[in-house]
């Protein structure tokens, strides 16, 4: 009896020594892993920062603000700001583009239209979020170029190049106005699923509360559902804003890439270059370290900018998810 | 005094749908005991699924109708049918005629945005809008239809508020969200919202489920006094309730009307056993 | 309570007659509406069918053995295929993906199974949105600071490092997501029987949650295929073979954008294949693991 009591107890010390030793291992890994996140966000800063201290020491702060691109050994001279101003202008025609659409399909999606339609529309729309950004460059480049060309430019051109100065020029199709539209393209399935996400939020009470005064679908939409998830749907907005002046490769491949002071758009339909499709362009071609610190450079801006509109953007989203998950408890 | 809306004929015959319109007013005295709701084989369905199944019950105008049963039963639903908001849930419909008035709702050129601002409905869990003051929460259907005269929103907010009987608690502090609320007093918040839009029918899903006692005596009061002014079908799963505010009661079990009849007969001696094991509490 | 009916005749009135005035106005509102939406819908639908046209027309003509195999002939002839950019397509997403995947679980195991609340988990979920949101361009620039400089030449390993970064914070979100909706009586269960914590989400809570975490990984991985940027400044691309884990190689989406850029037709023409086989590889990826994904947890049922 006494035996064997002694001997369940050496068992179940046993396994109590491995269980502990089995779980602090597995600790140690995942807090690892956890670690090994935080290591890489460290690294994006450390080498930001160090690629672009060069530059930052041999122009100072106004390397923001310049407008010069100048390469050739000797002469160096390099400042961000017509780049600052495209990147801008380009994010800004996308999402004048974008955001109503992308609101007006969520809406269709999840308020208007039949589960058998909606379920597809939506699986369609993740489908358009999954296509690499290099297609849609490429298609934009060869095909949706000539679109915007003859039926937007030409037609322009053709009516106004007598009173019109910028519009002297016989248009291309690569310009800031089509890599604004293309980005548009290109953050309208991302916006609008999130826009989804956000209102599914909304509990149907408050539907049916409009609903049950006469209103229509869209008075519903306008009383019940907007209100309730405002910060959600401008968080929504705002995440595709941070893509759309993050994007790279589609922006290259479009936007007519000029460099120096003519790189500062006079019109929406001046050719131009964003911060990262000048990395992009000049990466491989770099002449000097300077010149390649002032690339760097110009991916710290672009950092610092996407970081301000990404944090904004989560904490709007997040602050939407967790009141209403709040409400839903009560 | 009832008040009878009818479609104008002269309007009807010079626009072709009319119909789709809202209807003009006409007040004429009619007086004489009707039926305000004539409900006519009505079914029902959650896809291929028949959750009530030919239902056929007059309620009569200005009296308070109970739907009672088990839960489960279609009492819900059926409610839901009266002013087509059943069909709002993705994959349900309904068939049969509800008639309100001499109209058919489910007619061809009827639009249910009409049906539902002239029948109110107050749900399970109030549900006041959460950025809307208490003002503006009564006076969220005023302004969706086009209201735009502040005196006169003010007037009918104020007597909606009265008549709900939350006036006194609230007349301070209309500028607060409804949220800030009790429970109770955001019920009689949104009766409040539904009765500003005068309603002449008022559907009232469980409306004292989700409240303390307190919150609940103060509702069965208030549908005991509106019933004077308002035709009020009210389903609720507590028959207590039932016998203590309504003057007719419609019995339901699995979809089936099984005993409709005045609250008296049906709890006294009810004529099918299905009732009696029910009202008696051997069931449900 | 007589008011009610005094009130309801007084103002039913004037009700009615808004109501009737403006109820064409919001009926029209409410389909201009619903037009507007539906326009948007297929505006939006418009780009998708005309980009998988074109990829699908112009890129299947260019696809042959020889495309699919051989290091591309000289420039403008119209020989030789995209041999290279396949391999380093594969070599690299493949590495970053050992990298990534696994870090990422852990991470996310992390998050929602030991440290719910506190400052470290906190800062870890803060910093995976932070990352998120980088453009991938940025992330480019660690692999060619942090390990193209150090070892002075472009190489796989600096373009699978980069990529890795842009994977694990999706794989972390998925993984602490889809762990959370595991119901909780699972884990007690596993702990009223005495099992360790290491077991229970091992052996318990992980293989109940496999499916969303395996569909996430795909997710991550099919948006690291597609990425130029990064590697640009990493593998740098080239018309050879993969040479080593320390020297430069070339990419589908790299190869792409090069030839994208040439005035040739014929290195259109291999433009348009390769983003044909890009597509079909990231479409084969995601087929192929939801495939292997039902058929485990079939195994699992019975």
């Amino acid at each position: 009896m006494t035996s064997n009591s002694k001997n369940h107890r050496n068992i179940s010390s046993l396994f109590v020594m491995r269980k502990k030793r089995g779980d602090r291992l597995f600790y140690g890994l995942v807090i690892g892993a956890a670690g090994y996140t935080l290591l890489m966000v460290a690294l994006v800063a450390f080498s930001v920062t160090r690629g672009s201290i060069d530059i930052f020491s041999a122009e100072g702060i106004g390397f923001v603000f310049q407008s010069n691109w100048n390469a050739v050994e000797g002469r160096e001279s390099f400042g961000a700001f017509p780049y600052i101003i495209g990147t801008l202008l380009s994010s800004a025609i996308a999402m004048a583009i974008g955001v109503p659409i992308s609101l007006a399909i969520a809406i269709f999606i999840s308020e208007i239209a039949p589960p058998r339609i909606g379920t597809p529309l939506s699986f369609i729309t993740e489908l358009l979020a999954a296509v690499p950004s290099i297609i849609y460059g490429l298609w934009a480049l060869f095909v949706f170029r000539f679109w915007v060309r003859d039926l937007i430019e030409k037609p322009l051109y053709d009516v106004f190049h007598g009173s019109i100065p910028f519009f002297a020029k016989t248009p291309f199709g690569l310009d800031i106005f089509t890599a604004g539209i293309v980005l548009a393209i290109m953050i309208i399935p991302i916006i609008s699923s999130i826009c989804r996400e956000v209102m599914r939020v909304v509990p149907d009470s408050q539907r049916e509360a409009a609903y049950s005064l006469g209103a229509t679908r869209w008075e519903t939409v306008r009383m019940a559902v907007f209100p309730y998830v405002k910060s959600g749907l401008v968080g929504a907005a705002m995440l595709g804003l941070g893509r759309a002046v993050g994007e790279t490769i589609l922006v290259t491949m479009v936007i007519g890439n000029v460099i120096g002071p003519g790189a500062i758009p006079t019109s929406i339909f001046s050719q131009g270059q964003t911060l990262a499709s000048l990395v992009a362009n000049e990466f491989n071609e770099a002449s000097s370290d300077l010149h390649l610190s002032a690339l760097i450079a110009l991916g710290a801006i672009l950092l610092v900018l996407t970081m301000g509109i990404n944090i904004v953007a989560r904490l709007l989203v997040k602050k939407k998810i967790k009141v209403s998950s709040g409400a839903k408890s009560q | 005094m009832a008040i009878e809306e009818t479609f104008d004929a002269k309007e009807s015959m010079t626009e072709g749908h009319s119909l789709t319109r809202e209807p003009r007013i006409n007040e004429t005295a009619e007086s004489t005991e009707r039926f305000k709701v004539r409900i006519e084989n009505v079914n029902g369905w959650y896809g291929s699924k028949r959750a009530i199944k030919d239902v056929n019950l007059n309620v009569r105008e200005k009296t308070v109708t109970a739907f009672i049963g088990p839960s489960g039963c279609g009492k819900t639903t059926l409610l839901r049918c009266l002013n087509r908001m059943h069909e709002m849930t993705p994959g349900a419909h309904a068939d049969g005629r509800v008639v309100v008035d001499g109209i058919d709702i489910y007619g061809k050129s009827i639009d249910p945005v009409v049906i539902r601002r002239r029948i109110g409905m107050v749900f399970q869990k109030p549900n006041p809008f959460p950025t809307m003051s208490i003002f503006d929460n009564v006076a969220a259907g005023l302004r969706l239809n086009g209201m735009r005269n502040k005196t006169i929103i003010r007037e009918i907010v104020e007597e909606s508020l009265k008549n709900a009987a939350l006036w006194e608690e609230v007349k301070n502090e209309l500028e607060k969200p409804g949220m800030s609320l009790s429970g109770g007093q955001q019920q009689r918040l949104c009766i409040a919202r539904a009765l500003a839009m005068q309603p002449e029918v008022l559907l009232m899903d469980e409306p004292t489920s989700s409240l303390d006692p307190i919150g609940s005596s103060k509702i069965e009061e208030l549908v005991r006094t509106l019933k004077d002014s308002v035709t009020i079908i009210i389903v609720t799963h507590n028959m207590q309730q039932a016998a203590r505010v309504s003057d007719f009661t419609a019995f339901m079990y699995l979809g089936d009307l099984i005993e409709y009849g005045s609250t008296n007969q049906i709890f006294m001696k009810p004529e099918k056993e299905l009732t009696e094991r029910y009202i008696s509490g051997k069931f449900g | 309570m007589t008011s009610y009916s005094n009130s309801n005749k007084k103002y039913s009135k004037i009700l009615h007659e808004t109501v009737n005035k403006n109820y064409r106005k919001r009926m029209i509102i409410n389909k201009l509406v619903t037009v507007f939406a539906i326009v948007c819908v297929i505006a939006a639908i418009i780009p998708l069918g005309s980009i998988l046209l074109e990829v699908v027309k112009n890129g299947a003509s260019a696809i042959s053995l020889e495309f699919l195999t051989q290091p591309q002939g000289s420039i403008g002839s119209g020989r030789g295929g995209v041999g290279p950019a396949i391999q380093g397509t594969i070599i690299v997403v493949g590495l970053a993906s050992l990298i990534g995947a696994p870090v990422g679980v852990l991470a996310g195991i992390y998050l929602s199974e030991f440290a719910k609340e506190g400052k470290f988990a906190d800062s870890v979920r803060f910093f995976n949105d932070v990352l998120t949101g980088l453009p991938s361009i940025v992330i480019g620039i660690v692999g060619y600071v942090i390990i193209v400089l150090a070892i002075g030449s472009f190489s796989v390993f600096a373009g699978a490092i980069s990529l890795s970064i842009i994977m694990i914070p999706i794989v972390v979100r998925v993984t602490e997501e889809t762990l959370k909706i595991v119901p909780y009586s699972l884990r007690e269960a596993g702990h009223s029987l005495g099992i360790s914590k290491a077991r229970i989400t091992l052996s318990i809570v992980l293989p109940s949650a496999k499916n969303g975490i395996l569909t996430g990984i795909v997710i991550a991985i099919s948006r690291i295929a597609g990425e130029t940027a990064p590697l640009i400044m990493t593998i740098l691309g080239t018309s050879l073979f993969f040479t080593g884990i320390t020297g430069p190689v070339d990419a589908l989406p790299l190869r792409i954008w090069r030839l994208a850029s040439q005035p040739y037709e014929s290195a259109h023409a291999f433009g348009w294949g390769s983003a044909l086989v890009l597509i079909l590889m990231i479409l084969a990826l995601s087929v192929g693991l939801r495939f292997l994904a039902q058929r485990r947890s079939f195994k699992v049922a019975i």
